[in-house]
């Protein structure tokens, strides 16, 4: 490998860069991107990243339709977003320069594969003429490579040998690629060429013209004369402590690990395969040595059902889907609500409504969480914030279940769910001590040795929690309304109403314990207010972050609690002259907010299936917050 | 003396709850029977779950001095499965409607039965939704004139036992509200049964559909009609065992006379591995008006759905050691920051 001779280029410093990856479905581009992220974490930056694929497993190849691209944007700073506009796109094929070019920064810079220029898919792009000759690229750094054909010539040998035919040695372009890329951001490529060699470890014909693919890609770069500069973003300076990469899914299933090891009750994971919720089935179906019991049901109501079962069995149950099989476990959701058996109810969300844009995110579930049962049925409902966040609300999700014996619901959604950044990890004997949120009744609690499951405690309004298998607590759970304290069938008109008060009040009770609001106003004097919850942390940071630095006096706070809703936030939102409150919905919190505070809270939406960029958010948070005082 | 050592009597496993059905109804019978049943095979009440759907017959466990769970329309399999996969200790029974079991919840029946969950399914079939106040359901006869089809219903019935037969279920009977002694039997099958046990149970719902099984139930008629399957034993009924069941040479089964048959009656044999011959009789009787078989079907083993999950569970505990939280979040490639 020529490291040393990359020296002679000149190296340009940056603070931070945004690269785009864009191909066909059937071109790698995931991989390429998450081996790239890998390489980048691992040279010490702080990172974001946007997958973006189509919902069609294999739409055909060469159309619009077909394109999957994955952006990194990594830095030596502190960063919130995936990038708005990439600085460099690598283009595999025609369609993806079309999709992906206008996105592109003014000058930025473009790889293109043009052995994919073909006729053929120049048409099936759309493009009546090649962008490559007719003026389209003027604006731009335009670099002409045969990705396809370098490839081929890397492996000739392998080719001759047999080894592998012409069809799987193109498919090694993407790895030609990227070493190209890593190459101009001076990435060492040796972690991707040990992992090549790992997952081709029963087919090491297909590791060795992988790994030559790449240190091709990388040589090229050297090599030839096309490429003037390197660049380097150098390691950012993160906080002291051990890190790695983690996507949403990834973390959320480490997080109900984490949860069953801190409860100390084994974790059962009842699902029904969606997207973008199936990776945490995947994720926990691996870790049965923990005690996982993972159950693939027949449908999201038999899933329900199925977590109910094992909460009244004294596990921690717990259950994913995305919006459509929210849906379904509604009736059973107000099963386990008026129950009040501990789980938990994930939800990623993505674009609805119906069947929607599987492969899309999209904040739209909110009230369908909130409201989305028959009957007055509140349960808790609270939203992961970042990749790295889905670990900590996995367990404050686990912690409020465990306390106040509910279900509880947590959202993620689609960007969340798949995107990754740096983690630090935490200290493991620091996590919360779930175990200490519960305990399983085993004596009778009436004085005459009966055992009533609706008495509750005083504090957190939790009734007892006592297992089948304990003799002498035999009693029956239903959905019919029940007496309180015996939890026999009940019909009476107002002791109905003072179970759905009790039930409220168990809400507020939860709300009355949580920790004080973090109001993010490094000034002191923000006269106007951004509330964000969810994935739009990253972008609400940048964006609050970019209008200070223009002088704007911005407060901003994000909200992890939306049921019950923080007991602070009337006054606080009251304290503003402007609440601003972007969303990838409709405009959901804010109706919530305006109907809890009487604050004339301005709403902010866009609901395109991607994640806001931090300057639309700038722009929008300007017009609402001072231009109309202009 | 250890609580198990106690012997236990059908009062131990009644409740205090005052029992709501209709006057008369098949019901209080199939209670009665449940909760001396569960005395004499030595059951605990602590170790007991009844767990149902909605209707009538979904009110049973309220009368059941056990752990109990009244679930909602169709879906006690699915909080039974989950129960089933978190605790071997515990003996779980359904008891669902012909209305919860098979319309609404038909879908998780399926798949409770192929999975072959270890749980006890009682459907109880009236052929009608006794609790909505009499519309026909997926068992009523075709033609049937209730409120919700004055000119007679429109959709084939469904055979609940052929059902439970085409899921492959590993244990299938059939039984009758009123006859304790043959109910008992088959439940008491059903209890030793490891996997899911399937018992339709005919259960007359004297308010909305009074009679649909007299020709099982009623003394004179039920001698004739009821073809009681024993294992080992030829296939034969009546009073004088004067009929007999054959299998013609398409796989079908037929009834004719003792006479006719000679030496080729069907010798019934539940643990057959196919249930080609269970269901082919499963299909003699196109509805319980006239001769009908009932006992047990089938009774096979296979593996057990929980079971083999807590054996995957075990084997990767074996494998990979305890799971370890620091080296599970470790995991991957990880960097330091000082
Ligand atoms: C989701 C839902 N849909 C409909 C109902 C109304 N419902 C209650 S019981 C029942 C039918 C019960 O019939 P069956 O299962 O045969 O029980 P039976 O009352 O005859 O014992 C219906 C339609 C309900 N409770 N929930
Ligand atoms: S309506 Fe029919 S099934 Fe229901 S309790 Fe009355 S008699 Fe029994
Ligand atoms: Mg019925």
């Amino acid at each position: 490998m020529s490291d040393t001779s990359t020296a002679e280029r000149e190296r340009i410093q940056l603070s931070s860069a945004v690269v785009r990856f864009a191909g066909d479905s059937g071109d790698g581009m995931q991989l390429t991107g998450d081996r790239f992220t890998t390489q980048t974490a691992l040279a010490g930056n702080d990172l974001a990243t946007l997958p973006d694929f189509p919902a069609e497993i294999r739409a055909p190849a060469g159309t619009l339709a077909g394109v999957s691209s994955f952006q990194l944007h990594f830095s030596d700073q502190d960063i919130h977003t995936p990038g708005d506009a990439p600085d460099v796109l690598v283009a595999m094929n025609p369609a993806a320069l079309q999709k992906h070019l206008s996105a592109l920064k003014p000058g930025g810079l473009v790889i293109v594969n043009t052995d994919a220029f073909t006729e053929r898919n120049l048409h099936k792009a759309g493009y009546e003429s090649s962008p490559l000759d007719d003026g389209t690229m003027t604006d731009y750094q335009l670099h002409e490579v045969p990705i396809t054909g370098l490839t081929l010539r890397a492996l000739e040998r392998h080719i001759e040998e047999g080894a592998l035919n012409k069809k799987e040695a193109e498919r090694c372009k993407n790895m030609l690629a990227l070493g190209l890329v890593s190459w101009m951001y001076s990435r060492p490529i040796a972690e991707t060429e040990e992992w090549l060699e790992d997952k081709f470890a029963s087919k090491p014909e297909l590791a060795d013209a992988n790994v030559t693919a790449l240190r091709a890609g990388w040589n090229y770069g050297n090599t030839t004369e096309a490429f003037a500069f390197t660049y380097e973003v150098k390691a950012a300076k993160l906080a002291p402590g051990r890190y790695r990469n983690i996507t949403g899914n990834q973390a959320m299933a480490y997080g109900l690990i984490a949860a069953s090891v801190r409860s100390g009750l084994p974790l059962f994971y009842g699902s029904y395969p969606i997207t973008p919720a199936s990776d945490i089935l995947h994720e926990l179906a691996k870790l049965k040595h923990f005690g996982v019991a993972t159950y693939q049901a027949e449908d999201e109501i038999a899933a329900m059902g199925s977590v109910i079962g094992a909460a009244f069995g004294g596990h921690l149950a717990v259950t994913a889907s995305s919006g459509p099989g929210i849906a379904l476990k509604a009736e059973a959701m107000g099963l386990a609500m008026i129950t009040e058996l501990p789980m938990v109810v994930i939800d990623v969300q993505r674009g609805g409504p119906s069947t929607g844009l599987p492969t899309k995110t999209e904040q739209s579930d909110l009230f369908q969480l909130l409201y989305g049962r028959n009957g007055e049925a509140p349960i808790p409902v609270i939203a992961a914030s970042s990749p790295a966040d889905c670990f900590d609300t996995a367990l404050e999700a686990a912690r409020i279940a465990l306390t106040y014996r509910t279900p509880v619901a947590l959202l993620s959604d689609g960007y969340l769910a798949n995107s990754a950044e740096p983690w630090r990890l935490p200290a493991v004997d620091e996590l919360p001590a779930l175990s200490e949120a519960f305990a399983f009744t085993t004596e009778p609690n009436l004085e005459d040795g009966g055992f009533a499951p609706y008495l509750r405690d005083q504090d957190t309004l939790a009734r007892p929690w006592a297992l089948p298998g304990t003799p002498g607590l035999e009693h029956r759970l239903g959905g019919i309304e029940k007496e309180e304290g015996s939890g026999h069938i009940s019909y009476d008109p107002a002791n109905h109403d003072a179970q759905t008060r009790m039930r409220y009040a168990r809400l507020d009770r939860i709300g009355a314990q949580l920790p004080p609001l973090e109001v993010v106003d490094p000034s002191g004097e923000a006269d106007v207010l951004v509330v964000g919850w969810g994935s739009t942390k990253g972008p609400l940071q940048a964006a609050c972050h970019e209008l200070r630095s223009r002088g704007r006096k911005v407060a901003r706070v994000h909200l992890r609690h939306l049921a019950p809703l923080h007991p602070e936030l009337p006054e606080l939102l009251a304290s503003y002259r402007v609440v601003v409150c972007p969303e990838n919905n409709m405009g959901q919190l804010a109706m919530l907010l305006r109907a809890r505070t009487l604050v004339d809270v301005r709403s902010y939406n866009r609901v395109t299936g991607q994640p806001f960029a931090s300057t639309e958010l700038v722009a929008a948070i300007e017009r609402i917050g001072w231009g109309e005082q202009a | 003396m250890t609580t198990n050592e106690i012997k236990l009597t059908k009062k131990d496993f009644t409740s205090d709850r005052e029992v709501r059905w209709c006057p008369g109804c098949g019901d209080y019978a199939i209670l009665a029977t449940v909760q001396s049943l569960l005395a004499d095979v030595g059951a605990r009440p602590e170790k007991t779950v009844f767990v149902s759907g909605i209707g009538c017959s979904s009110r049973f466990p309220y009368y059941m001095d056990t752990y109990g769970f009244h679930t909602i329309h169709g879906r006690a399999p699915t909080v039974a499965t989950g129960l089933a996969i978190t605790r071997p200790d515990l003996d779980i029974w359904i008891v669902t409607g012909d209305g919860d079991g098979l319309s609404i919840g038909g879908n998780h029946l399926m798949h409770t039965l192929r999975r072959n969950v270890n749980l006890n399914i009682l459907l109880f079939n009236n052929e009608i939704y006794g609790l909505t106040k009499g519309q026909y359901s997926p068992t009523s006869p075709l033609g049937s004139v209730h409120k919700s089809t004055p000119m007679g219903s429109l959709d084939r019935p469904v055979n609940p036992v052929s059902l439970a037969l085409g899921a492959e279920a590993t244990y299938v009977a059939r039984s009758i509200d009123t006859d304790r002694q043959h109910l008992s039997g088959v439940l008491r099958g059903a209890y030793e049964h490891r996997g899911t046990s399937f018992v339709e149970i005919y259960q007359n719902c004297n308010i909305f559909n009074d009679g649909a099984f007299d020709a099982l139930r009623e003394k004179g008629q039920k001698e004739h009609n009821q073809i009681r399957l024993v294992p080992g034993e030829p296939i034969t009924f009546g009073p004088e065992g004067e009929r007999a069941v054959i299998a013609e040479p398409d796989g079908s089964m037929r009834i004719v006379s003792t006479e006719e048959a000679g030496d080729r009656v069907v010798v019934h044999d539940p643990t057959r591995p196919a249930s080609t011959t269970a269901f082919a009789l499963s299909r003699l009787a196109p509805s319980p008006t006239g001769p009908t078989p009932i006992g047990v079907f089938r009774s096979v083993d296979r593996p057990v759905y929980d079971d083999e999950l807590r054996k995957q569970v075990a084997a990767a505990r074996e494998r990979y050691g305890e799971g370890d939280l620091v080296e599970l979040l470790e995991g991957g490639n990880v960097w330091d920051v000082f």
